[in-house]
């Protein structure tokens, strides 16, 4: 999917639902948003934000609902779109035997883009890690490795691009970062962050206060 | 105009990745070729301790007993180290980066190709061991050659699509054996008869028909399952 065209990219979401066995996440789930928008999911402990965020990226299938993305006359779902999706969340691991030049190394290669490693470099640069970029991730402290997460999310210049907890292991120039990635997003697609830390409800153009399990 | 399939990055360069990726893991905690290696040691040096230069018999019980003992140990060693492709995945929770950056079909090739070099290096050092440990005289190495070639593609196409089916489940170790088991005896049965052949050197034309199944068994193997892979990693 083109998302550069003149035609903006949208998301919609109709009658969403999920469970989990007998147990209902939430249901009837219902909203869209476009290029340019932040959208900030918020809730208690429990109540579905990451299940959102992996239903949004095609990791998982919602148990009734459509989700799809939009872009003039196309319509995709969220498997179909991955290519053009970065996603940060706390479940997704890299590979800790490699270093973070090779892990992005993998992902670009991956997702079939011609990265230069002095690209490469300067990616990693750009979230903090420069200078760090030959150390294998398993000697990374915690920020550092959320930091490289940012870097893997953003390699492809994502359309959409979803952040679950994202300062949770960050310091304030971690936040400064995450503060700078979301503008810089809102310039290129939509930007869905599920927090719930107060200070992060403000990033958003809406909020979707998700609640107790079965709502 | 509605689309579901966007324009994905060139298969065979995201293929390659993975499998550049998985080797760079693989060199770098051995875990796979230890287990395979140990695996196959020791089964070569106890059963030479058993049955002494085996080879040195043109018994045709005795060709009998060292093509399948040849098998086994290929298949066990296989069971030990082929799995570690998708478990370690799951062990590791990057699951979810490779299944966001990695076209499905590009990931089965991917691994597939790491199984397939992991486990000719395995074929090789077995067939070694059994040369030095047992005195083994291959009469006709062009078909020997073939017969592992070929079989060892099916074993690898079949041990990557059902490592993929079990990485997610527990017990997944001893389910990897207990599914891989049956699907993979009737390719066995023939690798054996084909070996047996080639080990007595009673001529390619005996070996022809044998052949000929074991590369269709294969190669159904491995339409198969780059069929069913997406519909296996997705679910």
């Amino acid at each position: 999917m083109n998302v550069t065209g003149a035609a903006p990219l949208r998301l919609v979401w109709q009658h969403v639902a999920k469970t989990y066995g007998s147990r209902p996440v939430w249901q009837h789930l219902a909203g869209e948003l476009q290029s340019g928008e932040v959208l900030v999911v918020s809730g208690a402990n429990g109540t579905g934000k990451s299940t959102l965020l992996r239903l949004f990226s095609g990791l998982e299938q919602p148990t009734a609902g459509t989700i799809r993305y939009t872009c003039g006359p196309q319509s995709l779902t969220p498997r179909a779109m991955r290519p053009q999706i970065g996603l940060v969340a706390p479940e997704m691991m890299m590979y800790r035997e490699l270093t973070a030049l090779e892990n992005l190394q993998f992902v670009a290669a991956a997702r079939g883009l011609a990265r230069s490693t002095a690209a490469l470099l300067e990616q990693l640069a750009a979230v903090g890690l420069s200078g760090r970029a030959s150390e294998p991730v398993a000697n990374y402290s915690s920020g550092m490795l959320l930091r490289l997460k940012y870097a893997l999310a953003l390699v492809h210049q994502p359309a959409v691009l979803l952040l679950d907890e994202p300062t949770a292991m960050f310091d304030e120039a971690g936040r400064e970062l995450v503060d700078t990635i979301i503008m810089a997003q809102r310039q290129r697609g939509l930007t869905i962050v599920a927090t719930n830390d107060q200070r992060e409800l403000a990033w958003g153009d809406y909020v979707l206060k998700v609640g107790s399990a079965g709502q | 105009m509605r689309s579901d399939k966007p324009a994905s990055p060139a298969l065979w360069t995201a293929a390659w990745a993975v499998a550049r990726k998985d080797v760079r893991i693989e060199l770098r905690t051995r875990y796979a070729l230890n287990a395979m290696v140990l695996f196959a040691v020791t089964t070569a040096v106890m059963v030479s301790f058993r049955l002494g230069p085996l080879g040195v018999s043109r018994d045709a019980r005795a060709v009998s007993t060292l093509a399948v003992l040849l098998w086994v140990a290929i298949f066990f060693a296989a069971m030990n180290g082929l799995s570690r492709t998708f478990v370690r995945e799951e062990e590791t929770r990057t699951v979810a980066l490779l299944r966001l950056s990695t076209p499905p079909l590009a990931v089965y090739l991917g691994k597939l190709l790491v199984n397939l070099g992991l486990l000719a290096l395995l074929e090789t050092l077995v067939t070694l061991l059994f040369v030095a440990l047992m005195n083994v005289r291959i009469a006709q190495p062009g078909l020997f050659a073939l017969t592992l070639s070929v079989g060892g593609f099916g074993l690898a196409g079949a041990t990557t699509i059902i490592a993929a089916v079990v990485a997610k489940a527990d017990g997944r170790n001893a389910l990897f054996t207990i599914l891989a088991f049956p699907l993979l005896l009737p390719l066995l049965i023939i690798a054996v008869e084909v070996t047996e052949i080639a080990l007595a050197g009673t001529g390619w034309s005996n070996a022809l028909g044998g052949l000929r199944v074991l590369a269709a068994y294969a190669l159904a193997q491995t339409v198969a399952s780059l069929l069913l892979f997406e519909l296996t990693w997705e679910s």
